[in-house]
């Protein structure tokens, strides 16, 4: 393995300022839907008081998981030693903190006081899993930020695989903390599970690894540098295991509560009578999310494709917007269970599932905070050398001839 | 001499304590009758306000209570029911495997242990010593967790622009809001607007008092007959509790 030289994109091309152009229209576009929407009030969207989280929150907690699962590929290089990950650690970093920033962005213009931000970084309530996120966000920034500049530093390198570590353990923390705000949640069937931390840690190495490999692919193809199969077959594999876990974890979750007799009723809603969020579950989650992904990382012929790679975490991309979708909204349609064994109406839609509609501000929202992501991680590579100049296999590949 | 001494005595001493009654009694009549707690004194943990609803007295169809409540605290509602304020509904209840029809109200129910208020990530949901939930409306970043954990469904965001508000409740866009146990009316020695209504009605489902007093009428009752709480499972120790259920 050679030495690895890092080297800034140029960014002066008309495809790269196009590129950034766009981005920024698209949150443009978000800051005016949330305008919109706080001018208004929330009743322009599709939330109600029976669906209070909606679109820009799911689009905020993939973000989120995302960014966490990120990091992974520098973590198996800092932690776990892995030589061929190492060249890739910059980028993992970079798009951490890039996907955490477009979640928290998100999350934030859909409060209901956004203004009151300055409220949110002050005054804690230590009993609240929310309040220990505020503080395991801005801590992973800190730490991640730092964990770039022992990367990037010559004189601080030594101190890279400690800072590293600190990062792992942090990162897995911040997942449990993001599971834990469904986990602690005693009112809702769907929720109310210690399984949703290591699951939403599960999912979050799926998603992150998805949306690394297509940043990777696409600024190596745009960039004109060489990608080679060494690192991409090993990201390809891990990709795969990583959405079989997932599979696991989800199956691990539903036969649990299928055999809880208090839990069939939202089973049977998620599984079979959910109309929209039974289909999102199939369809979307399993079948794209999961099984196609699985099929097509393993199987023969397509090994080196990268178009079909691509394919793929797009794939696990939209598959893991459907379970997230699936987890908020699905979770809060289903009526809580008040009065077992009744029948229960009202006119606050008491034992009526709840009826949800995004609307396109809430849409663009969340979009715009994709894009926030994108945004920072086009303007970083031209700031800094965060991308090896290539990554051919006779570079990057440990076990290439030399 | 002596006659002429003690008349003008007299006549002075019963003038002394026709004035002293006249000075004292407007205090020891206000003593008597408006023990209300001041606003400078803060509320103690020796009084948990509760509430007792008997769902067998609760009329059907009646919304007395529903109405009072928004009356008092000025919700008027935009006509989209499924993003307009209610701090308190009528829920209709029918028994799957008998058909027993049950109807009551259902509103915060005032939990000792309230979950809203272990996950405001601010402290803006916060329970008074005296057991009332509330939200500080000034410290709420409208994040809806609170109605995320909230088992009973009894918080409502505020969606529109709010006009016309009542003095004694303010609401504020994009905060959350909920039942107050009108605590407005309650700290002035008053009872909750509910329960006035219902009473009123001569329905006498709701009856409003001191859980920590064993003389109040709620805890005599209680004692008595019992009461049981909605999701009792959560053992959330509500302040509300429900009889024929």
């Amino acid at each position: 393995m050679k030495k690895i030289e890092y080297t800034k994109i140029k960014g002066h091309s008309i495809p790269y300022y196009g590129l950034l152009a766009g981005l920024g229209f698209t949150i443009l576009l978000g800051l005016l839907s949330t305008w919109y929407m706080e001018h208004n009030g929330h009743h322009v969207t599709g939330m109600t008081n029976q669906i209070v989280w909606g679109m820009p929150h799911v689009f905020a907690i993939f973000l989120i998981i995302a960014a966490s699962g990120a990091l992974n590929v520098a973590s198996i290089a800092s932690v776990f030693g892995k030589k061929i990950y190492d060249p890739l650690s910059r980028l993992s970093a970079l798009l951490a903190l890039a996907l955490l920033a477009g979640g928290l962005v998100v999350l934030l213009l859909d409060l209901g006081r956004p203004d009151r931000l300055i409220v949110a970084i002050t005054k804690y309530n230590f009993k609240s899993i929310f309040a220990w996120n505020i503080i395991l966000y801005t801590g992973f920034f800190g730490i991640v930020g730092a964990y770039i500049w022992m990367m990037m530093d010559h004189n601080m390198y030594k101190f890279k695989k400690k800072v590293g570590l600190v990062a792992f353990v942090w990162r897995l923390v911040l997942t449990t903390g993001t599971g834990s705000i469904f986990g602690f949640l005693v009112a809702r069937s769907a929720y109310d599970a210690a399984l949703m931390a290591p699951m939403f840690i599960v999912m979050s190495f799926g998603f992150g690894l998805a949306i690394f490999l297509l940043v990777l692919m696409a600024s190596y193809n745009w960039t004109g540098r060489e990608l080679g199969d060494a690192v991409v077959a090993r990201l390809r594999n891990l990709l795969g295991v990583f959405v079989a876990a997932s599979l696991y974890f989800t199956i691990v979750y539903h036969v649990t509560n299928l055999y809880i007799t208090e839990h069939h009723g939202v089973e049977k809603f998620i599984l079979s009578d959910g109309g929209i969020y039974t289909n999102l579950f199939w369809v979307g989650q399993v079948l794209i999310g999961g099984l196609l992904p699985l099929a097509l990382i393993y199987a023969p012929g397509v090994r080196t494709c990268r178009k079909t790679l691509g394919a793929i975490s797009t794939m696990i991309i939209i598959g893991g917007m459907c379970q997230v979708y699936v987890i908020v909204i699905g979770g809060q349609a289903y009526p809580m269970e008040l009065f077992p064994g009744y029948e229960v109406s009202s006119s606050f839609f008491d034992g009526v599932v709840g009826q949800y509609s995004p609307t396109l501000p809430e849409v663009v929202l969340g979009v715009s905070g994709m894009a926030v992501s994108l945004l920072l991680v086009t303007f970083a590579m031209k700031a800094l050398a965060f991308l090896p100049s290539s990554l051919a296999d006779s570079v990057a590949d440990p076990h290439a001839a030399k | 001499m002596s006659d002429q001494i003690n008349d003008s005595r007299r006549s002075f001493l019963s003038k002394a304590a026709i004035a002293g009654s006249i000075t004292i009694a407007p205090g020891v009549f206000l003593h008597q009758t408006a023990h209300a707690k001041p606003d400078d004194q803060a509320v103690s943990n020796d009084t948990r306000w509760g509430m007792l609803i008997d769902t067998d007295k609760c009329a059907k169809g009646c919304t007395g209570c529903v109405d009072a409540c928004n009356n008092e605290h000025g919700l008027t509602g935009f006509g989209r029911p499924e993003t307009d304020t209610q701090y308190i509904r009528k829920v209709s209840l029918v028994e799957k495997q008998t058909g027993h029809e049950i109807s009551l109200p259902l509103m915060c129910q005032h939990c000792e242990n309230p979950p809203c208020v272990d996950v405001c990530p601010t402290g803006a949901s916060f329970k008074r010593e005296d057991g009332i939930v509330l939200v500080d409306k000034h410290i709420c970043i409208g994040c809806r967790y609170c109605m995320m954990a909230c088992p009973y469904k009894a918080r409502s965001f505020v969606h529109e622009n709010i006009e016309d508000q009542t003095l004694s409740a303010p609401r504020g866009k994009g905060t959350v809001e909920s039942c107050t146990m009108c605590t407005h009316r309650v700290d002035k020695d008053g009872i909750p607007a509910c329960v006035e209504a219902c009473t009123e009605d001569d329905h006498n489902a709701m009856l409003f008092g001191d859980l920590n007093d064993p003389d109040s009428e709620i805890s005599k009752e209680l004692k008595k007959h019992g009461g049981k709480q909605i999701r009792a499972d959560l053992q959330l120790n509500t302040g509300v509790r429900y009889q024929g259920l």
